[in-house]
């Protein structure tokens, strides 16, 4: 029997914490009372992200959205409701920047639920990523269409420009003129190139892209062929990401089918063709020139600009080479035009951006948010806030070429000129969110541990600074370090940024350079006090036993995986400070708080 | 299928628009829709697809479609499964296994009921671009 009502409560923790559990049990008595329990259902369900204003109530069909809901509202819920089908204004959410929204259930005017804009992710989640008819069904491929039959490629170029779009692989470049610089030069043969080389540690908005959507990127590939001149596409893919490569050879087939790729698309005299070239999953070969020279079957290096691929790119042919994102968005942008596009954003970054959201946060995920949305919107509204209640300390942002924004830019609006400005950038779209259990020093370490690994060795710059780097850190992470190494690392991170030749070598210093800047005093911790708050430095942390509170229980030497706890049974225990490998199994173990962690 | 001119790419197009407005209003048939990214499948989701198909087998149920598609951005419920069906509000099950899969099918589909303990938001459902 299908039910006429759905409640659904909220039963994540923070919401639980919260008592929706005594809402839910009230609920459920409110209805049998009136005999409604088999007409009307109560269900928990997981989080819904907006953990500050729990507990969230939701009744369906009606859409009505009540926030801070107590136990004892239960009764009033179902009275209005569920039984005379009106809102409860009083728990109703609302939104400072919302208009009134009279007595009408309109969810869509909810500030939350507008917090995230999907335009790249518009169909991921959506459609069967395996079925063309899918897509096509979904606007697919009339963007194309429009480019083709009505616009051409100058009014592709022009509604390129008055979007604004900017690309979204990391450095921010405005797409129309690397578009309109390739569509210039006059070559026999020109490629189109994909960058789906995405490499920054704990990003994966392209991988799920062409996962969900692949067909939104050969649709814009296409268009870029057309407008540029080109009749070839390569798409460059980390051989890591083996799904999205099916998903695409799958749509590529099935394009070719409807003859959507290949000679004569829909009967034009435009004819286009896409490869796939594997990666072997070099973070360098994200850099564009590297990413060509690879393609040619060289070893993947960077190669100094200019010439640039717009004019000399793959096999001295002019190239024009954007990243997954930016071409997810050419569709809807042809589609809908330029200046609808530009509304969107803010006036130096329209559009929205994908970020994968992970870290200590509850709701990890793929987010897509207008431009100017803040950190703290992303952090405590989207991502419903730091895991197990503890304190927010920084998010990183562009992997290992980004840097950190602490809580005191929580608030600042993000694109890409304002990331720059503090310090940080956009990059690819990464973002790790740290609480109070990490420790600055071991995660720049871990970020400088990865450049080293990638760095190409071409430049001296590059090689070398990042291993001296890496050398410093280890260092001040051991307790060796010095003050005087803290102003080394400054000098050697400036040297890079000036003297190497590609973007890898000019920002792998950035994470160094932004903690040293926002995180002072935890650098001067580690070095003076030989401390490390967070107990991520395993050299500064010491784990001791109080002979007073042990009460020779054992456990501690039970779960000690180096047998470094010794002890007669009902006797106090003791810790070798030799043998401990600082693990912190015993402190966590211990059930009478005996043992304690320096 | 034939490579496509510019009328009959648009004619598919229509044809495919107005089937799924036509499974909205008539709504005789039930889509359970997997997400089926890197996420989904390494959290188990081929598993949870398996269960769906053996137990509809098994049971005989007909006009229940299963389907996939790709991360719907809740990585940390994975897998999810989204179950539209006719009368009931369309609806986003997360962390389900072949367990709750079953759950889903008997309460949800058969029944009637949601699946308690399971629902997930879709991210911002009402602001997708629809082109």
């Amino acid at each position: 029997m299908v039910k006429k009502n759905y409640i659904l409560v909220c039963g994540g923790s923070a919401c639980e914490a919260s008592k929706s559990d005594a809402i839910y049990e009230s609920l459920k008595k409110a209805l049998y009372e009136r005999g409604l329990a088999d007409d009307v259902q109560v269900v928990k369900t997981g989080c819904f992200g907006f953990c500050e204003k729990g507990p969230i109530v939701k009744v369906l069909p009606e859409e009505a959205f009540y926030v801070e809901v107590k136990p004892e509202d239960a009764e009033e819920i179902v009275q209005e409701t569920i039984i005379k089908g009106r809102l409860v204004e009083r728990l109703q959410y609302k939104d400072k920047n919302a208009k009134s929204t009279g007595d009408k259930f309109d969810v869509e005017k909810i500030g939350f639920y507008q917090k995230q804009l999907r335009i790249v992710l518009r169909n991921c989640g959506f459609i069967d990523p395996e079925n063309i008819d899918e897509y096509i069904a979904r606007h697919g491929y009339q963007a194309l269409e429009k480019a083709l039959t009505e616009i051409g490629r100058d009014g592709v170029i022009e509604e390129l420009k008055t979007s604004g779009l900017r690309g979204r692989g990391g450095a921010g470049f405005p797409t129309w003129i690397k578009w309109n610089t390739t569509k210039g030069v006059e070559a026999p043969q020109k490629y189109v190139v994909c960058n789906a080389d995405e490499g920054d540690p704990g990003a994966y908005m392209d991988r799920s892209t062409l996962e969900g959507d692949p067909h939104s990127v050969l649709e814009a590939m296409t268009i870029a062929g057309y407008t540029i001149g080109a009749t070839k596409g390569i798409i460059y893919i980390r051989a890591e990401y083996p799904l999205a490569i099916r998903r695409l050879e799958v749509a590529m087939k099935q394009s070719r089918e409807y003859g959507l790729l290949g000679e004569n698309i829909l009967g034009t005299d435009f004819s286009f063709d896409i490869e796939i070239r594997l990666g072997a999953g070099a973070f360098v070969c994200g850099e564009e020139t590297a990413l060509l020279r690879s393609i040619e079957g060289n070893r993947g290096m960077p190669t100094p600009k200019p010439p640039f691929p717009a004019v000399e790119g793959l096999w001295h042919c002019p190239t024009l080479i954007n990243n997954v994102e930016t071409y997810a968005n050419i569709p809807v942008i042809i589609m809908k035009g330029g200046a609808w596009f530009k509304t969107i954003g803010t006036e130096k970054s329209p559009g929205t951006k994908v970020f994968a959201l992970t870290g200590k946060i509850n709701n990890s995920g793929l987010v897509e948010v207008p431009m100017g949305t803040t950190l703290r919107e992303i952090v405590y509204e989207i991502g419903g806030g730091i895991r197990n209640g503890k304190a927010f300390k920084a998010v990183q942002t562009g992997g290992p070429s980004g840097g950190v924004i602490t809580s005191e830019n929580l608030d600042t609006g993000i694109d890409f000129d304002a990331l720059a400005k503090i310090g940080s950038m956009m990059g690819s779209g990464g973002m790790i969110v740290m609480s109070e259990e990490d420790c600055i020093v071991d995660v720049v370490k871990f970020y400088m541990e990865f450049c080293v690994d990638e760095s190409c060795g071409k430049c001296s710059p590059c090689r070398i600074g990042t291993r001296k780097l890496l050398n410093y850190l280890t260092k001040i992470s051991k307790g060796n370090g010095t003050m005087e190494d803290l102003k080394k690392m400054e000098e050697i991170g400036y040297a890079m940024r000036k003297g190497a030749p590609c973007g890898l070598g000019q920002t792998a210093a950035n994470p160094v350079l932004s903690t040293r800047r926002d995180f002072k005093d935890e650098y001067i911790q580690h070095v003076v006090d030989k401390k490390c708050i967070a107990g991520k430095c395993t050299s500064l942390v010491r784990f001791e036993i109080d002979p007073a509170k042990c009460i020779g229980c054992t456990l501690c030497a039970r779960r000690c995986p180096a047998g470094a706890v010794s002890g007669e049974k009902k006797q106090a225990h003791k810790i070798d400070q030799a043998k401990c490998v600082k693990c912190g199994e015993c402190f966590r173990g211990c059930k009478f708080g005996a043992i304690s962690k320096f | 299928m034939a490579k496509m001119t510019l009328e009959s790419l648009r004619a598919l197009r229509e044809s495919r628009q107005q089937g799924i407005e036509r499974r909205e209003t008539d709504g005789k048939e039930i889509h359970v829709i997997i997400g089926m990214g890197t996420c989904g499948i390494a959290a188990g989701s081929k598993k949870v697809l398996e269960a769906f198909i053996n137990e509809i087998d098994a049971k005989k149920i007909e006009n229940v479609i299963v389907k996939q598609t790709g991360c719907m951005g809740l990585c940390y419920v994975e897998p999810t499964v989204e179950v539209k069906a006719p009368g009931m509000p369309d609806t986003i099950y997360g962390k389900v296994d072949a367990d709750v899969a079953k759950k889903i099918l008997y309460d949800h589909i058969l029944n009637g009921k949601l699946v308690s303990d399971h629902i997930y938001q879709r991210p911002a459902a009402d602001n997708v671009v629809k082109g």
